[in-house]
Order: C-alpha cells, then sequence, then structure tokens
C-alpha cells in the first residue's frame, strides 16, 4: 500500500515544464483601481462614450460588492491595488503579416509549441493571439469575412461594430452579476469577438490562445459570441501560463448568446500555471462564462478540461430562454499538488421542452481540493423540462479531497430531473494489472485517468481531445511539455 | 529458466508462503495444486510482483537475473505473463489501446521498433483467429461488462499477444463451462514453444485433462509437499487432497 503511494507521489509530484518569462517591452499603467485608472484604459483603447459609461457602472457597483465566501477555496487575501489594470505590448500598431511580428513573440508561442505559421497552415484552424491585453495578429480573417463572419479583437469590435457591442455586451453577464465579473467590466482590456450571420455555418474551427505574461498584471479578458437565427460555430480556447512566483489574478468574462436554432459548441483546454509541489505560486481563475440560449430551439455547448490555476472558481451556465432549447456542460477538472477547483455549472430552465445535460468528471491527485457544484432550476412556466447530470469523481492517494454540491430547485411539476454521482479511487488492482503487461505505474495511472474522462474528451473537436489526452498524463507528472 | 529457493511471502501481516524450492525448465509445464487456502495464488501474484504481498526471505531467479528486484512492469516486459484467477475493469479504456501500449513498451524495452497500427491490427487478427476469442470484445474497453469466460479467454489472448516466455495461469479454469474451457485449453497448447515454459495454477484435475503437466506439485500451508509425474493428478482427484493431509501425519 505504501509503496503505491510513493510511486503516485512520484509520478504526481514533478515540476511545471513551461516556466520561462518573455522579454518584451511592455506598456503598463500604474498599479492600483478608481475612477481615473478606469477612464485612462477607455482612454488608452479609444472607445466610444457607451463602453465607459459600461465600465463606470460597474465599477461603482463593484466598490459595494464583497469577494464570494461560499466556495470550497481558501483564497490568501487580494489586495485589488497592488494590480496592474492595463499592460499592452508596445510595437503598436498592428501587422499585415508574421514577418512584421516581435519575433520573441513568436518564440514564445514557438516554445508552446503553437507556432502561428503553423496554426495558419492547420487545416482549418483560425487564430486570433491574445498575448497579455492587446491582440496581435488575427488569422484567417479574410476567408472568414467572405462570410460575413466577424471574428476580432474585443477592442476592432467596438471601433468597428459598436452597434453589436452596445447591443449584446452584458446581456448574459450584467455588469452586477458578481464581484468578479463587475470587477472584469469595469477593467478588461481585450479579448476576443465572435459574430456569425444569420444562416451561415462557420467551416473552420475559431481558436484564441491566451496567455498571462507581464509581471503583476491582472488579466481580465471578455469575450463575447453571438450566434444569429440557424448559424453555427464552434470555439476553442486554450492557454498555458509562464511560471510566477507570486501569485496572479485573472478574472475573465465569457458570454455567448444563441438566437433561434443557432448553435455554439465553446471548448477549453486550460492550464495555467499551477504553482509549484508545495503550492507556492499559480494562477487564481475566477471566471464568469455563460450562454443564453436566447432562441428557440437554440443549442449551446459548454465543453472542458481543466488542469491549471493554483485556485479555479469557475462556472460556466447556460440560460435556456428560448423553447426547445438544448443545453450541455461536459466536464473534466484535474487538480494535483496544493491546487484547489471550486467548479461546476448553472441549468437555468425558462423555456418550455428545454434539456441539459451535465457530466462532470473531477480527478484530485496530491494534497489538492476538487469541487463540484452544480445548480439546476426549473422555473414555474418551463413546461416540461429535462436535466440529467453525472457527476464522478475519482481519487490519486490518500491526501486529496474530492465534494459534490449539487442544488436543484424544480418549480415546475411536468419536469424530470436526474443526478447522479460516483466516487471510486483508481484502484492498486487495476494499476497492477497494468503493470503486469509491461505498462509502468505512469503509463497505467494516465491511461486508467484518460479512460476515466474519455466520455467528455470525446466531446472535443480531434486536435482539441489529443492535446487534452497528453494534458491530463502530463498534468499528473504535475509536468507540461 | 525460473529457480525459486525457499520464498516466504506475507499479506497483511499472515505468512503464506513458507518456504518454496521449485526450478522450471524452458519447454516444462508445471502444475500447481492444493486446497484452497494453500497459498497457489499467493506465489503466482508474487512472482508477478504484486505489491500487496510482502517477500521476506529467499530468493528467485529468471533466466538468470533477480526476479524479486524487478518491479512488476519489468517481470513482465522480461517475459512473465500472470492470467489473472479475477481479471479487473478499466472502464473507459479499449482493448485496442490498451494491448497496443503493451506490446509496444515490450518491444521498446528489447530495443525493437514499435509496431504500426496496421501492423498491430494484423498481429490481433492472428491472434484471435488462434484463440478463437470473439473479435467484438477487443473493441470494447478492458473486460468491462465482460463474462466470466469472456474474461478469461481475453486473458489468454493477451498471451498470444504477448508471447511470454513463462506463463502463470492462476485458477484459469474457475468459472469457465467445458465448451471455454476446451479454447482455453486449445490456446494454451497452440502457444507452447520449446524455449517456454507453464505453471497451471489449478485446484481442480479437469483443466489438467487438456493441458498434461510434466510435473505435478502439491502445495499445501505454504509448502510444496508432493512432486511427481502427471500420474498424481489422477491419484489427488480419486483420493482427495485428505489423502496428503494424511501422508503429512495430520
Amino acid at each position: 500500500m505504501s509503496d503505491q503511494n510513493s510511486l503516485l507521489n512520484e509520478v504526481t509530484g514533478r515540476d511545471y515544464r513551461f516556466g520561462f518569462v518573455t522579454d518584451i517591452e511592455t506598456e503598463v499603467i500604474p498599479k492600483g483601481l478608481n475612477e481615473e485608472v478606469i477612464r485612462l484604459i477607455s482612454a488608452k483603447k479609444e472607445e466610444p462614450e457607451f463602453m465607459l459609461e459600461f465600465r463606470l457602472k460597474a465599477f461603482k457597483k463593484w466598490q459595494t460588492m464583497k469577494m464570494p465566501e461560499w466556495a470550497q477555496l481558501k483564497i490568501p487575501e487580494i489586495d485589488y491595488q497592488d494590480i496592474i489594470y492595463y499592460a499592452a505590448p508596445k510595437q503598436q500598431p498592428k501587422y499585415e503579416s508574421l514577418d512584421e511580428v516581435d519575433p520573441e513573440l513568436l518564440s514564445t508561442f514557438a516554445k508552446l509549441g503553437i507556432p502561428l505559421e503553423e496554426q495558419k497552415m492547420l487545416a482549418g484552424v483560425a487564430v486570433d493571439a491574445v498575448m497579455d491585453s492587446v491582440s496581435v495578429k488575427t488569422t484567417f480573417k479574410e476567408n472568414l469575412a467572405e462570410l460575413g463572419i466577424i471574428f476580432c479583437s474585443f477592442s476592432e469590435a467596438v471601433k468597428h461594430h459598436p452597434d453589436l457591442v452596445q447591443k449584446y455586451l452584458g446581456m448574459v453577464v450584467p455588469p452586477g452579476d458578481n464581484f468578479f465579473a463587475a470587477l472584469n467590466c469595469a477593467v478588461f482590456s481585450d479579448g476576443s469577438f465572435v459574430y456569425i450571420p444569420k444562416g451561415v455555418r462557420c467551416p473552420m474551427e475559431l481558436s484564441t490562445y491566451f496567455r498571462i505574461n507581464a509581471k503583476n498584471t491582472g488579466q481580465f479578458e471578455r469575450t463575447l459570441i453571438i450566434a444569429d437565427n440557424d448559424s453555427y460555430v464552434s470555439y476553442l480556447e486554450g492557454c498555458t501560463a509562464p511560471m510566477r512566483d507570486e501569485n496572479q489574478l485573472h478574472a475573465a468574462v465569457v458570454e455567448i448568446v444563441a438566437l433561434d436554432r443557432a448553435e455554439v459548441k465553446y471548448s477549453t483546454v486550460q492550464n495555467w500555471y499551477p504553482g509549484n509541489k508545495e503550492g507556492v505560486g499559480g494562477i487564481y481563475n475566477f471566471v464568469t462564462k455563460r450562454g443564453l440560449c436566447k432562441g428557440e430551439s437554440s443549442r449551446i455547448y459548454w465543453n472542458q478540461v481543466e488542469t491549471g490555476s493554483a485556485i479555479t472558481w469557475k462556472y460556466p451556465s447556460c440560460i435556456l430562454a428560448g423553447d426547445n432549447s438544448v443545453a450541455e456542460f461536459n466536464s473534466v477538472a484535474l487538480t494535483n499538488n496544493f491546487q484547489q477547483a471550486d467548479t461546476g455549472t448553472k441549468m437555468i430552465h425558462l423555456g418550455k421542452n428545454t434539456r441539459s445535460t451535465i457530466v462532470s468528471k473531477g480527478i484530485s491527485a496530491g494534497h489538492s481540493s476538487n469541487a463540484y457544484r452544480g445548480l439546476v432550476r426549473v422555473a414555474a412556466k418551463a413546461e416540461n423540462a429535462r436535466n440529467y447530470s453525472q457527476c464522478d469523481s475519482l481519487l490519486l492517494g490518500d491526501h486529496c479531497g474530492a465534494h459534490t454540491f449539487p442544488y436543484l430547485e424544480v418549480g415546475n411539476q411536468s419536469s424530470i430531473v436526474e443526478h447522479e454521482a460516483t466516487t471510486s479511487k483508481i484502484g492498486e488492482d487495476q494499476i497492477f494489472y497494468c503493470n503486469q503487461r509491461g505498462i509502468s505505474t505512469q503509463d497505467a495511472i494516465g491511461m486508467i485517468v484518460n479512460g476515466y474522462a474519455r466520455e467528455v474528451i470525446n466531446k472535443l473537436p480531434m486536435e482539441f481531445a489529443v492535446e487534452a489526452q497528453k494534458l491530463l498524463q502530463i498534468s499528473l507528472e504535475g509536468s507540461v511539455g | 529458466m525460473l529457480i525459486i529457493k525457499d520464498l516466504h511471502a506475507k499479506v497483511e501481516g499472515k505468512e503464506i508462503l513458507r518456504g518454496i524450492n521449485l526450478t522450471i525448465n524452458a519447454g516444462e509445464v508445471h502444475a500447481i495444486m492444493g486446497p484452497n487456502g494453500s497459498g497457489k495464488s499467493t506465489l503466482a501474484n508474487v512472482l508477478a510482483g504484486n505489491t500487496s504481498f510482502e517477500v521476506t526471505k529467499g530468493e528467485v531467479t529468471f533466466n538468470g537475473r533477480d526476479l524479486l528486484a524487478m518491479p512488476a512492469d519489468v517481470r513482465a516486459k522480461e517475459g512473465l505473463f500472470l492470467s489473472f484467477q479475477y481479471p479487473v475493469e478499466i472502464p473507459g479504456v479499449s482493448m485496442i489501446n490498451f494491448l497496443k501500449t503493451a506490446v509496444n513498451e515490450s518491444r521498446k524495452y528489447h530495443q525493437l521498433k514499435e509496431l504500426s497500427a496496421g501492423d498491430f491490427l494484423k498481429l490481433m487478427r492472428e491472434k484471435k483467429e488462434l484463440v478463437q476469442i470473439d473479435s467484438q470484445l477487443t473493441n470494447r474497453s478492458v473486460n468491462e461488462g465482460f463474462s466470466g469466460g469472456e474474461k478469461k479467454k481475453n486473458e489468454i489472448f493477451q498471451m498470444a499477444m504477448l508471447e511470454p516466455k513463462l506463463a502463470i495461469l492462476d485458477e484459469t479454469d474457475s468459472g469457465l463451462d467445458i465448451d471455454a474451457l476446451r479454447i482455453v485449453a486449445n490456446g494454451v497448447n497452440l502457444l507452447k514453444r520449446p524455449e517456454n515454459a507453464t505453471i497451471v495454477v489449478t485446484h481442480y484435475q479437469r483443466l489438467l485433462d487438456y493441458i498434461v503437466p510434466d510435473v505435478v506439485h502439491v502445495l499445501y500451508k505454504g509448502q510444496i509437499v508432493k512432486t511427481a509425474g502427471k500420474d498424481l493428478v489422477l491419484e489427488l482427484e480419486e483420493k482427495g487432497y485428505d489423502w496428503i493431509k494424511k501422508e503429512l501425519g495430520e
């Protein structure tokens, strides 16, 4: 038994291999948060008046709010006046070709194994690379533009498509929604914007790679995806971050709006720096992700594989407002060493005949803590709403914890809500069986964990699924590379 | 091939093996028989390197090397195979993926080129025919939802894929109907080579009607108390294990 534990410790106790800092000149404004800083951010970004108003309104709300304390997390005190709220790589303006991009930046992407050159050539993947706060390069834009698809940085959208931004920004996650969302609304610097016009099927997976780089800079991304009637889009978000000693705050907001019969698939592979083996450093990831099935028969799918961050607070949710709308949440959350995750989803059924499915697979190793928190609410008018939830936890070793907090609020007699939960440990007999066939303990654990998560990984687009499988295996070694 | 000297082993503090001595040469089939609780499965697991069992004394050499010093996966790669009495299920891991990893890990260990997907599937087809395993089974997760008989056939199929030097069959006959028993035994016989050896661990004689042993050992209270030729099987069948106990003066 103790042999098994020491082996588990060995394979789960390695270091994160993506620790490097890129030396790029960064333009920053002083630390701290007040109305002046917000006006400065808005001015630097040359934003229209409505954006400044949006930010200031959110800031006023935020000042009256407190950090949420209900999560199964131990969050060290964060000094919001000790954070830089805006950082942009210098070397403006934008580039027409990769030759003009800072070679240092390109080599950072190369280290991550996602060189833009290759990404450009990768079949059907358009890349909008966000490094720190300003979008550096957008590819495939022309091809997409022919179909009327808008895929650009948030700042560009504010400049070129202010009507769309004004109409939809804050529709799904209003400025006062929660503490971190309010903070994001006040200070967000950039992010991605997607608009798929009526009847258009986006022919390629849209993809954004996020990175945190400038020292002491909180990262506040804003993503807005609008799928008009009868459209379809699959969006990929993936990220890694360089090693840091001090903790870094990340509070992104993602909003999705699906209109009549539109379908949006949002897939994430999240791998922020989780801190070292002792739990020092690492990213604090407080994300608000929400989709609105606004139109009838609209569909939103959240698929995610989470292996990173020191602390994760994240509940990609769906509001099923349109009749016959469908939502899914498929998640694998892996925690190792001293990582903490409180993650899950909310499914709010408002429309008739709405259906939602939740599949959550938690994997805990080391001394980590992994909680699933899910809310299923069926409104009184949501006739024949259906939900199926399945929450599984897998434990590796004796020092980690898994918790499940399901909340069900059913206000309609005709609805059906099902919840299933299991907790299991990787069996020593399973590992021995693999060993006996010549498979090392480390490979065996990777194989068993991937088998356990397969249901969710199969939902990811092909190229992401391969990456996710590797990531799960590697994360259990505690390293990435 | 395998030399066991004065092997003692404990599980959960209780001594189960109390001084096993055994020598197995290439080309031989040895049967290890004995009543329940005599230590048969413990011996099989200790040889395979299951860390739930603690070796307290003795030595084992396998092809001239110290077997006990090797971790379980290295023993497997060195050519030791255990057909499990109770094969475990590994949900979500396909048989194909599992075996491809196993075969290629072993090839890497012996500095051979890994098999391509095409070559691997071809090998799988050949071996499936050899052991008459239902081809549907290999499309499923490892042992998941397999019947008792299917699990045992799957063990022999894996043995065929891995081509071990020494195969240990731990109660492979338990839970098998007569047809499955014949298929399994037939598979084992077809895999027999002059350079390989087999240990058949069993409680009953019926598997030994099909896999004929060269040497038969009786294990009792953690020791080998009797060793003879294949006729010992019949004698045991006729007289029962009580006869051994009587001979030992119990």
